[in-house]
């Protein structure tokens, strides 16, 4: 079914051209996908919004103005202008933590999806290239892990670490990292006896460069994809451990935080409720619909035979 | 199957009277919190005292109603012997206990009873001791009854002698405790003989004025009047409680009229839950206190004056109006206004940071770095430990004082907070167990509770207080200790070792239908006097 | 088929036994001590505290508590709960119905509405219907759940007060728990309204609940009917001027629905997650809040075996799925 995307080594285009052929072609199928597009914008705008968060948030996120507490939105009644979109308990301008929030999810998503992608690229190349029993143990520790509800997993870790944003993501990262393996695995199996491959081990190339530089470029795709995906998972999870206590602490500006320090306020001021579960709902979205639009563009090529 | 199916199967006969409301006055509580059994002895979760001890059991003697005072319960008097070492029960006559499908008593109330509800605490031997495997007794060993009791001795049926080691004024507020209650020796025997001991914890018998119908795991207990209450019958029929743990829902049920009652509503809702004509809120201040404990061994902090400092640029109020939402009132005194002997003569160290920040140079403290610890918990002491650490960072910074919070995990931070040495300041509090001011002064501040297993974590150890409070323990006449602990709280204002935060006020909204609630200064929910509206 | 099977079951073995090993060892490593949690504030003497360990067993070698505790799991004894003191299976057989309950009516919701949204969205590939039910099934898979149920509480509780707020059912209507299941034993009580109460109490904890699987269920029987749909046979049997209404019911959807009913069956570990979440905040007494309870509490063996059961479960349903695809797809046992 999977076909190795390069070109076989006999005729030798340059790197670079295949590189900008392979960009040319990924963003034509992108680019029909009208979702996948607007995920992308929004998705950069949060991303500028978290770069340069210190420009644009209006005021500092952790300043608390004793005279404003529970200030609702501007267009409310009791509303200020100077806060667009009202206070939180002790004062703090909710626009501008929920900008700052936006580097908290971004950077918690980076993260969780290095520390899950490396760790499970490393173990699933190790397990698909040596198989044996070095495959069977590896597998029946990530079929441990696969065995437990993801929360409910992330939660104990976090508790057996210590409540936090860095071992919320570890967590998180532990328990996302068998997705990664198995498909690294899997892909390293099957390209494992093709030709191409074959063919750079008489020429006499060495395990470490097979596994690193023929094998894994050849298996990216369906890794990308589960990247994307991983990535919209771990903003959600570490939201639902800051929602129940466990991720980051306050005065953290992580919108599962935010929402979980404003659940008392749920009936007297919807601002601070609705407001940073709508920004996690909207980041994931552009995530997800992104996510949507690479598996497509990456899709057809997987599929070619 | 279950023991919990068992239960509900033995229930059901009941049920015909619960199913049919417009005849029965059915009474509602939205309760806090899952009871962790229904034998208060083991047990120290007030939700747990709410659904066990007030409902279905008495003590020998009890808390008036809305105060603190004591009262006859079980025994109908008493009387202690010139030393003080010897007190003598004269125990009521008549009173039934209840019975189930498992129980029908043969006899009432009698001596044999009060014997078995403390003997089982007390001795590690006892029969009943360890009727469920683990099981402790953390009230009666806190309270230090085992070193206190000598021995408990059946003079006839109906009266009961306690001799103790020594003399100790809050004797009687103890055994007026939830843990004290007294538990049927008769069911206990029957029981064995079943081969069911767990299920005096599960299918609890008692004196009181509730008897015990069913209770579904986390979400409803049950309770039926019972008829021949010795005391005054409950005006309603059947109390249930719905076990709702989130505030905000709580809330929502009891507008939506599901329920007629609902403990700790959150700070925020309290406003609006005055303004709703449906509903009316009771509110008093609890017995409880927050605070900020320096650790009086380490420098700086071993300085009186730089503990006074902090005190005043330390904004009190800002707490209570971000924390509390304004349910609550500054504390200067490390025992509740509430509590008798409080010292109101004791005024405040005032917010002024000018005055600190010149205080605190004028003692050589410049550039001062420190923890504060914020509890990781809500208490109803403190909602939000972590939204005060942050106010007393602001404040701090105003007069040179650079604060770093830290929190762990809530065991381990009541453990880390008691080691010596410790790095910081901590936030903590304390609810009264039994309202007297022994419970607050002795537990956190004497020296003895310096120590490590102690609840003293400003480590502050004052021979002249401690002495203070000592004798004051030991006297029986309420005026003369009365003076002693005022005397005791001007010593812990001048040396400060806590900055004393707040004290919370308990609200308590319900049914404008709703009569004969009375807030119970100790926290207890009781409804043997309550009534609904048709 | 046997050998298929008990080859499958073997397989399993290890798997349980890393299983074993992780409820425990992570429990027992967790930070914070039960015995200090019971404590509170008051605090407590070395001495007492040394008593209490002792009493509860936690002095012994970390290992010795480890064969003890596998010792005492084949004996079916899970051990008590440090804060209730009572056995921790009675425990959770008390409120596994509810979670099962609730899982079932969500599972049950998303399938009946994500299987005909995704056929449907497949045969009308590219129309308005595909465009706006693939949005909303994104929307769905993007939703963070607990944010979700608090907004629907407001809405429809607090504002319309269509629904209840929270519980399992009226507490007007009593009658014995004979299944756990509150539609049944309230149908079973006779009790007048009983059962229109419990089906009221269900509706917005599953529509929370329902809400991720739904959206991939939707997701995963379009995409599913869409390759069937492409295959030569389906194509022929248009070709051959066979009506779409039969070619759909016949030929698509009965071999798309082989990788849909994959996708329903691994959504358990998706519902179970889903559900600590949305029992906390509906208060539904089901083991999402009792493990999170526990899990803050310190309650070392609720959180053990309840890691245990939950994960045995997990496993046993995905094995359950693999023994059925194996029987709808005999390539796959011989493989």
């Amino acid at each position: 079914m999977t076909q190795p995307v390069a070109t076989p080594p006999v005729a030798r285009l340059s790197d670079a051209a295949i590189r900008r052929q392979m960009l040319t072609e990924f963003w034509f199928y992108f680019r029909q996908n009208r979702g996948a597009v607007v995920g992308m914008w929004v998705f950069l705008v949060l991303v500028l919004l978290a770069v340069f968060a210190q420009v644009i948030a209006p005021h500092d996120p952790t300043q608390q103005y004793r005279d404003a507490l529970l200030v609702p939105p501007f267009w409310q009644e009791g509303g200020r202008a100077s806060f667009l979109l009202g206070t939180d308990a002790v004062g703090r301008d909710m626009l501008s933590r929920l900008i700052y929030g936006a580097q908290y999810s971004l950077f918690i998503g980076i993260v969780v999806v290095a520390i899950a992608l490396i760790g499970g690229i490393f173990v699933g190349l190790l397990a698909g290239f040596f198989g044996g029993w070095v495959d069977t143990v590896i597998m029946r520790v990530m079929d441990v892990i696969l065995a437990f509800p993801s929360l409910l997993l992330a939660l104990v870790l976090v508790a057996v670490l210590g409540p936090g944003l860095t071992n919320a993501m570890i967590a998180i990262a532990i328990v996302y990292q068998p997705h990664f393996a198995r498909l690294t695995r899997a892909a390293v199996m099957g390209e494992k006896e093709r030709e191409y491959v074959t063919a750079a081990r008489v020429a006499g190339a060495g395990k470490l460069r097979l596994m690193f530089k023929t094998i894994l470029p050849n298996c990216l795709a369906p890794l990308i994809v589960q990247a994307t995906l991983s990535f919209s998972s771990a903003v959600l999870d570490s939201a639902a451990l800051g929602f129940l206590g466990m991720g980051a602490q306050p005065p953290a500006s992580e919108w599962g935080t935010m929402l979980a320090e404003a659940r008392e306020f749920i009936l007297r001021a919807w601002w601070v409720v609705t407001l940073p579960g709508l920004a996690i709902l909207i980041s994931v979205l552009a995530i997800n619909l992104m996510g949507d639009g690479l598996r497509d563009a990456l899709d057809p090529k997987l599929k070619r035979s | 199957m279950t023991s919990m199916t068992r239960i509900l199967l033995a229930a059901s006969a009941l049920a015909v009277t619960s199913a049919m409301p417009a005849l029965a006055k059915t009474f509602v509580y939205c309760s806090e919190a899952s009871p962790e059994g229904f034998d208060p002895a083991p047990y120290t979760a007030g939700s747990t005292f709410d659904a066990s001890a007030h409902p279905v059991y008495n003590r020998l003697v009890e808390f008036k109603k809305g105060t603190t005072e004591i009262e006859p319960g079980l025994a109908e008097s008493w009387e202690v012997s010139e030393d003080g070492l010897e007190y003598t029960f004269k125990l009521r006559q008549g009173v039934k206990w209840h019975s189930n499908e498992k129980f029908t008593a043969s006899r009432d109330f009698n001596a044999d009873d009060v014997i078995f509800s403390f003997q089982r605490q007390a001795s590690a031997d006892h029969p009943w001791n360890q009727y469920i495997a683990g099981i402790t007794y953390e009230y009666y060993n806190s309270m230090e009854l085992p070193s206190l009791i000598k021995d408990i001795v059946k003079v006839d049926d109906y009266t009961v002698k306690f001799v103790l080691n020594r003399p100790e004024a809050p004797f009687l507020a103890n055994i007026a405790m939830p843990f004290a209650s007294i538990t049927s020796a008769e069911y206990a025997s029957v029981l064995e003989a079943a081969g069911t001991r767990e299920d005096l914890n599960n299918l609890p018998i008692g004196t009181g004025p509730f008897t015990f119908v069913a209770y579904q795991k986390d979400a409803v207990i049950r309770y039926a009047k019972n008829a021949e209450y010795w005391g005054t019958a409950p005006l309603i029929d059947d109390l249930v409680f719905a076990i709702t743990p989130d505030a905000a829902v709580r809330l929502q049920k009891l507008k939506a009229g599901e329920c007629h009652l609902m403990p700790f509503p959150a700070p925020a809702d309290i406003e609006a839950i005055k303004a709703d004509p449906n509903l009316k809120v009771d509110e008093q201040a609890g017995l409880n206190v927050g605070y900020l404990a320096y650790n009086t061994t380490m420098p700086p902090f071993d300085n009186a004056n730089v503990r006074k400092a902090l005190n005043m640029a330390m904004n009190k109020q800002a707490i209570i109006d971000a924390v509390f939402q304004g349910a609550g009132q500054v504390a200067k005194n490390p025992i509740p206004p509430t509590m008798w002997s409080y010292n109101d003569a004791i005024v405040d160290d005032a917010y002024d940071p000018e005055a600190a920040k010149a205080m605190l140079e004028a003692e050589g403290v410049t550039d001062l770095s420190m923890k504060v610890w914020a509890m990781p918990v809500q208490r109803p002491y403190m909602p939000n430990a972590r939204r005060t650490a942050e106010l007393i960072q602001e404040d701090f910074a105003k007069v040179g004082v650079t604060v770093e919070i830290v929190s762990y995990e809530w065991g381990e931070y009541l453990d880390k907070s008691m080691e010596a040495g410790r790095d910081g300041a901590v936030i903590l509090g304390w609810t009264g167990d039994n309202g007297d001011p022994d419970n607050f002064l002795s537990v956190l501040l004497s020296c003895a509770s310096a120590q490590p297993g102690g609840a003293n974590r400003a480590f502050w150890c004052n021979e002249e207080f401690s002495a203070l409070v000592a004798q004051a323990k030991q006297t029986s006449d309420v005026a003369e200790r009365t003076r002693l602990y005022e005397e005791a709280q001007v010593i812990f204002k001048d040396h400060a070792p806590w900055a004393t935060l707040d004290h919370s006020t308990q609200y308590v909204p319900m049914s404008n239908k709703v009569s004969g609630f009375v807030m119970s200064p100790l926290g207890d929910f009781t409804f043997a006097t309550v009534d609904i509206a048709e | 088929m046997i050998r298929f099977i008990l080859s499958k079951l073997l397989y399993l073995v290890p798997t349980f036994i890393g299983i074993t090993i992780i409820a425990f060892g992570f429990v027992r490593i967790l930070p914070g001590d039960p015995v200090l949690l019971m404590a509170g504030e008051r605090g407590i003497s070395p001495e007492r505290h040394a008593e209490l360990s002792a009493q509860l067993g936690f002095d012994r070698p970390i290992w010795v508590q480890y064969f003890d505790f596998l010792g005492r799991l084949f004996q079916g004894d899970l051990g008590n709960s440090l804060v209730t003191k009572k056995p921790v299976m009675d425990e959770f057989l008390t409120l596994f119905p509810a979670t099962v309950e609730l899982g079932l009516v969500a599972i049950l919701l998303a399938t009946i509405i994500g299987v005909p949204v995704g056929v449907l969205a497949a045969i009308k590939r590219g129309s308005w219907f595909d465009q706006v039910s693939m949005t909303a099934a994104l929307v769905g898979f993007s939703m963070p759940i607990f944010w979700w149920g608090l907004l629907l509480i407001i809405f429809f509780s607090g504002i319309l007060g269509w629904t209840p707020v929270s519980g399992r059912i009226s507490l007007m209507y009593f009658f014995p728990d004979v299944t756990g299941f509150m539609l049944i034993d309230s149908l079973l009580s006779g009790q007048k309204g009983a059962f229109t109460s419990a089906l009221s109490h269900l509706i917005l904890p599953s529509i929370v609940l329902a809400t991720i699987p739904l959206a991939v269920i939707a997701r995963q029987t379009r995409s599913a009917m869409l390759e069937v749909m492409g295959e030569d046979y389906v194509r022929t049997a248009r070709a051959k001027g066979m009506p779409q209404s039969r070619v759909v019911g016949v030929h698509a959807l009965r071999n798309a629905m082989i990788p849909v009913i994959t996708t329903i069956g691994l959504q358990i570990g998706v519902l179970m997650a889903g559900a600590i979440l949305t029992e906390s905040i509906f208060s539904w007494p089901g083991i999402g809040k009792w493990m999170i309870d526990s899990i803050s509490r310190r309650d070392y063996p609720v959180v053990q075996s309840g890691l245990l059961l939950i994960a045995g479960l997990v496993m046993l349903v995905n094995l359950l799925v693999d023994l059925t695809y194996g029987l709808i797809n005999p390539r796959i046992r011989h493989k």
